[in-house]
């Protein structure tokens, strides 16, 4: 079975072979409303926990997708920059971002359970 | 800081599922569960519902519609005498530095002239006006709706036929839903439209009448923003302000020959000397419509330049997505020397130059019913 964790900041991470899916949650497309704009990073990018990784615009305001752990960007949906609508119909699919290799997979292990980020949002 | 306010259809908003901000004082529905989005095209497609009840409305009376004319002229630079019974106009206060206080909607009811200004301007509008008039002004204690969209007079018509009778910018009194409402066909949203002024009493009711026709969906102040935008209208506090000139403005149209130089009313508002002047020497600056040449939208505050090095040549006022438009849409002020259309311009975004072109406007195609 696929375990997905989640960050504080709203993002879900996916186990995908030897790299790791990254995408915003449901709740977060909620908050941001309708997403009219994304930037995504250059694959083979290494980039810090907490580094800005993508840019996203609503019809509201622009946010920056910070990284959720040390890694290595080995590709990224291009479907969402031509149509940003995709990440509100389909966040935790269809709706990707990009794919990590992370520099330290045990990293994985400390983030949130689907349980923990659910009393998060409550 | 002051309680926020609520407008009589506070109640109504929640049982929406409307997403409350603090606006303008006021505590108004930014979007509802559609989403601004879908918002927005309903209204290009359909109609939409507007609470406008934050606003400020008063009317002036007494005296005659001369004397009420010839002095409400000495507040703003607009033809007010020669406005006809039933028909209403735009117009801004301005002040002695030539920059506008508010821009407001004004119409002459008989003998009467009814106001409709700003919220976050609404106390100072006021003042201005009862120093002017003193107990001829009428404050007014009502709610204010607007049903904008292509589908707006056939869903007015069903509560009283004579909507039909009027064009764009006409204002009448009409019962609606058994209450006399003063409705003008007009709107902020770039399509066919109403504005209606209705007693707070009678606000939740008629609004639940209107909601009840299929082709009607509520609407929030996002939709509102980004379809006045694709329409070219300014949205005073970021596209006007007490240092914009309405020839900066691109606004001459609405000071009509009668109060230009050589009119027979010239001049005898605030500013007089300094906008008048304008029309000879042309403005510094100008605002103009801008089309991003990339996806990423340009948002207020986004700084201009006429090459990818130098200083900058301006600003962005407004700017976002147009969902009708199909992409990000701004206007905003540039020196005069860079405000020709079709001009390549830079934006600041992200720290990164990015193209955007100086654009006509509006963005898309009015709906208005001349």
């Amino acid at each position: 079975m696929t375990i997905t964790k989640y960050t504080e900041e709203h993002e879900w991470l996916r186990v995908d072979g030897d790299e790791v899916i990254v995408g915003i949650t449901e709740y977060a497309t909620e908050q941001l409303g309708d997403l009219v704009f994304v930037e995504l990073p250059e694959v083979g990018a290494t980039i810090a926990k907490g580094d800005d990784a993508a840019t996203i615009e609503s019809v509201k305001a622009a946010s920056e997708i910070t990284m959720p752990l040390d890694g290595e960007i080995t590709e990224v949906n291009s479907a969402i920059v031509d149509d940003p609508a995709k990440v509100n119909e389909d966040p935790m699919e269809d709706g990707w971002f990009f794919k990590i290799s992370l520099t330290n997979k045990a990293d994985f292990d400390d983030l949130m359970t689907e349980e923990d980020y659910k009393d998060h949002i409550a | 800081m002051d309680q926020l306010k609520r407008t009589a259809l506070y109640d109504s908003h929640l049982a929406l599922g409307g997403k409350i901000v603090p606006f303008a004082g006021y505590e108004m529905p930014v979007q509802y569960p559609m989403g601004v989005l879908k918002e927005h095209l309903h209204t290009r497609a359909a109609a939409g519902l507007f609470d406008v009840g934050h606003m400020g409305q008063a009317m002036i009376r007494g005296g005659g519609w001369e004397d009420i004319a010839l002095a409400f002229e000495t507040l703003v630079p607009v033809d007010v005498l020669g406005l006809a019974d039933g028909r209403q106009r735009y117009g801004f206060f301005t002040n002695d530095a030539g920059g506008i206080e508010d821009d407001l909607m004004f119409a002459r009811l008989s003998d009467a002239l009814f106001v409709v200004v700003n919220a976050a301007c609404k106390d100072a509008d006021f003042a201005r006006m009862k120093a002017v008039f003193g107990e001829k002004l009428d404050i007014l204690d009502r709610g204010l709706i607007a049903l904008q969209g292509p589908k707006a007079e056939d869903v007015l018509a069903g509560l009283n036929s004579d909507a039909r009778k009027m064009r764009f910018m006409d204002v009448a009194t009409l019962d609606l839903n058994g209450s006399p409402c003063v409705v003008s066909r007009s709107g902020y949203s770039g399509e066919d439209g109403f504005e209606i002024s209705v007693p707070q009493a009678a606000v939740a009711g008629l609004a639940e009448a209107l909601l009840a026709h299929d082709a009607v969906e509520p609407i929030g102040l996002g939709a509102r923003d980004s379809l006045r935008l694709e329409a070219g209208l300014c949205l005073y506090g970021s596209d006007l302000d007490q240092t914009t000139s309405p020839v900066e403005a691109g606004l001459t149209w609405a000071i009509q020959k009668s109060r230009r130089k050589g009119g027979v009313r010239e001049g005898g508002f605030p500013g007089a000397d300094v906008i008048l002047a304008q029309f000879d020497t042309g403005p510094q600056r100008r605002r103009v419509g801008l089309l991003p040449e990339g996806k990423a939208p340009m948002r207020p505050g986004t700084a201009l330049f006429a090459a990818e090095d130098g200083a900058a040549i301006g600003a962005i006022t407004s700017g976002g997505f147009g969902p009708s438009a199909g992409g990000p849409i701004s206007m905003g002020y540039v020196t005069t020397d860079f405000a020709d259309e079709g001009r390549l311009l830079y934006g600041e975004v992200r720290g990164k130059k990015m193209p955007v072109k100086v654009a006509a406007m509006p963005f898309v195609a009015p709906g208005y019913k001349r």
